[in-house]
């Protein structure tokens, strides 16, 4: 009974890493059929992210609410990657709808750019930058369409970047006065402490559930949650599920098309960094942790069926349970008295890397008999 | 009577070869205009240029007063083109009753701004109201039709452009669509733009264009509409 728990416990914490690392591709891969390699680098920068509030909550002002900060980092980490997803989307995705090959390399390239960019600029730099790109893409919604017609369109809008970009140039010079540690550019990897409160584990029926652990559930839930009730029951969700099905006929209904292709990527890249202060709660944070995920998203997007958000789940959840299966060894557990050449085997597999070999081994197999993974769309769409 | 719609010299192109040739035709308003010919003269790819999913080489569309050769599909539907395509384009993993909202996407605001689906569309195609949480793609095709009108008619357009509305649909549906159609017209005052084979369909038009190889060869009131001229134009 109790390694039935502990087995899944550890299944479902594994799988709830992948299947919040993989929502937003999900949605970005799935729905769109965008295939974006700097998926990763976008979880990358929401764990960067998490680790900058956390230094801000740690400033004497912000001191007394430094337990929360993880809490606050989920919406502040969205709006961070969302803003550059929907920068790349505006700068390179769109010009490449269509051409999956451009797209594939074009957004590779992206990656390794957003890579070096945290390399290379420092943080305090590159959080005003952020600021400056999240006023400027949201001034224009906010201000009175009054403002915005007629001749002083152009002004106006030129004005709205001037000013956003003074407050990003002034939010980067107080951080970067105020936080030494953010103020030179560094490659080495950096670490987000947890607050108190997130530390150690809840002792149920003799088990340890780490907390962090319990944290990511939680969030990957309310995840999967939000963006169910938000494509199926929201009047945008129901804009993005029919564009995503009949592009042109939804144009002609009076759908703004570019409009929904610019939500739908800004919400897929702004999960990612939700994903990112879920990774960032794993280890330490440095330019190449998206690239850790990045396959393992694929492999979930792909196993759960493209464009279904129900296998997705599925997928990554039976990822991880196989994973803390084979990885920590428990089959010999089950069956002590295995043969011995079976068991040298099972041995063999029983690391953690090994086990992400062997369960990938197992996917690239599946697919070999269901191509289109374990839930195939059905119908008319198929053709198209 | 104002007139609604205004194509002048209109050349599309799909790729290198030429498809409408210098096309002139206009709709006043609350008229019903039928297009004739063959299979391939062009009558699809006229009611796509003015929906505006292919973009004219030449020539100049004025709806309703707006020039609207540089506006996306979208802006000419919240302009007042409601769009019924030929294949009907229900979105397949829709339920009927969000087909149904998405029509209203064309009204002033969006969808955001409404509440509800207008009933006046039950009236004219009481089926839908029993199909409602039915996927759009498990319709028939006659119900399809249906929706795809009722959706249409939802965003309450000035002009609705119909392309080939009865093909391929068992005819007491046929009869329905067409007395929705003329029910339309008589009472909300919108003007049609019809592509049609159908004969008894196109004799219920105002008045008639005639297409070959792209261009308008004939014209005029569908009363004057003789047995020669369908002969040429319309029979294979």
């Amino acid at each position: 009974m109790q390694l039935l728990f502990e087995s899944l416990f550890n299944g479902v914490a594994i799988g709830s890493v992948l299947l919040i690392a993989a929502l937003g591709l999900a949605i970005v891969f799935g729905l769109m059929g965008v295939i974006n390699l700097a998926h990763g680098e976008l979880i990358m920068l929401g764990a960067y992210t998490t680790y900058v509030v956390q230094l801000i909550f740690k400033l004497p002002a912000m001191q007394p609410l430094y337990s929360f900060y993880v809490l606050v980092a989920i919406p502040i980490a969205f709006i961070t990657s969302g803003v550059v997803g929907i920068l790349l989307e505006r700068t390179v995705i769109r010009r490449l709808y269509g051409n999956p090959l451009e797209t594939l390399l074009a957004t590779w390239g992206v990656s390794l750019i957003l890579q070096q960019f945290v390399r290379s600029v420092p943080l305090a730099q590159a959080a005003g930058l952020v600021l400056a790109l999240a006023l400027g893409f949201s001034l224009p919604l906010l201000l009175p369409q009054k403002l915005l017609q007629g001749s002083r369109n152009r002004l106006i809008r030129f004005g709205s970047w001037c000013l956003s970009a003074l407050v990003g140039v002034l939010f980067a010079s107080i951080l970067g006065s105020q936080i030494s540690r953010i103020a030179r550019a560094t490659s080495r990897n950096v670490d987000v402490t947890a607050p108190k409160w997130m530390r150690g584990g809840i002792e149920w029926m003799d088990l340890t559930f780490p907390v962090p652990r319990l944290v990511i559930i939680v969030i990957t839930i309310v995840a999967v949650l939000g963006v169910t009730w938000f494509l199926n029951r929201s009047v945008w969700g129901m804009r993005i599920r029919a564009v995503t099905q009949n592009r042109s006929m939804s144009d002609c209904l009076g759908i703004p098309t570019d409009t929904v292709d610019v939500l739908t990527f800004g919400i897929g890249s702004g999960l990612a960094g939700v994903a990112g202060v879920a990774v960032s709660l794993l280890g330490s944070v440095g330019p190449n942790v998206g690239t850790s995920y990045i396959v393992g998203c694929f492999m979930v997007v792909v196993l759960g069926g493209v464009g279904n958000l129900l296998g997705t789940v599925i997928a990554s959840f039976a990822i991880g349970l196989l994973t803390d299966l084979i990885g920590a060894g428990r089959l010999i557990t089950i069956w002590p008295d295995m043969p011995a050449p079976l068991e040298r085997v099972v041995q063999f597999f029983a690391t953690t890397s090994m086990a992400q070999v062997m369960v990938f081994a197992l996917i690239v197999v599946f697919l070999q008999f269901r191509p289109s993974g374990l839930f195939p769309q059905k119908g008319r769409m198929v053709e198209a | 009577m104002t007139t609604l719609l205004e194509m002048r010299g209109l050349n599309t192109y799909y790729g290198e070869s030429h498809i409408l040739r210098d096309v002139d035709l206009t709709v006043k308003a609350g008229e019903m205009v039928c297009l004739i010919g063959r299979n391939g003269v062009g009558k699809t790819t006229l009611l796509k240029s003015l929906i505006g999913l292919l973009r004219p080489r030449r020539g100049e569309i004025v709806f309703n007063g707006i020039a609207l050769d540089r506006q996306a599909p979208h802006q000419r539907a919240r302009a007042g083109l409601g769009y019924v395509p030929q294949g009907r384009e229900i979105i397949p993993q829709l339920t009927v009753e969000e087909n149904l909202l998405l029509g209203m996407e064309a009204l002033p605001g969006g969808l955001g701004r409404q509440r509800g689906i207008d009933p006046f569309v039950y009236d004219l195609f009481p089926i839908l109201r029993d199909f409602l949480p039915r996927k759009g793609g498990d319709l028939s095709g006659g119900q399809q039709q249906q929706l795809a009108i009722a959706r249409a008619l939802l965003g309450r357009p000035k002009l609705l452009l119909l392309d080939e509305p009865t093909e391929g649909i068992q005819p007491n549906i046929v009869l329905d669509i067409e007395s929705a159609v003329r029910q339309i017209i008589s009472q909300a005052g919108i003007s049609v733009l019809l592509v049609e084979q159908h004969l008894h369909f196109v004799r219920q038009a105002d008045r008639y264009y005639a297409m070959q190889r792209g261009g308008i060869v004939a014209s005029g009131p569908t009363q004057e509409l003789s047995q020669a001229v369908v002969d040429r134009f319309l029979s294979v």
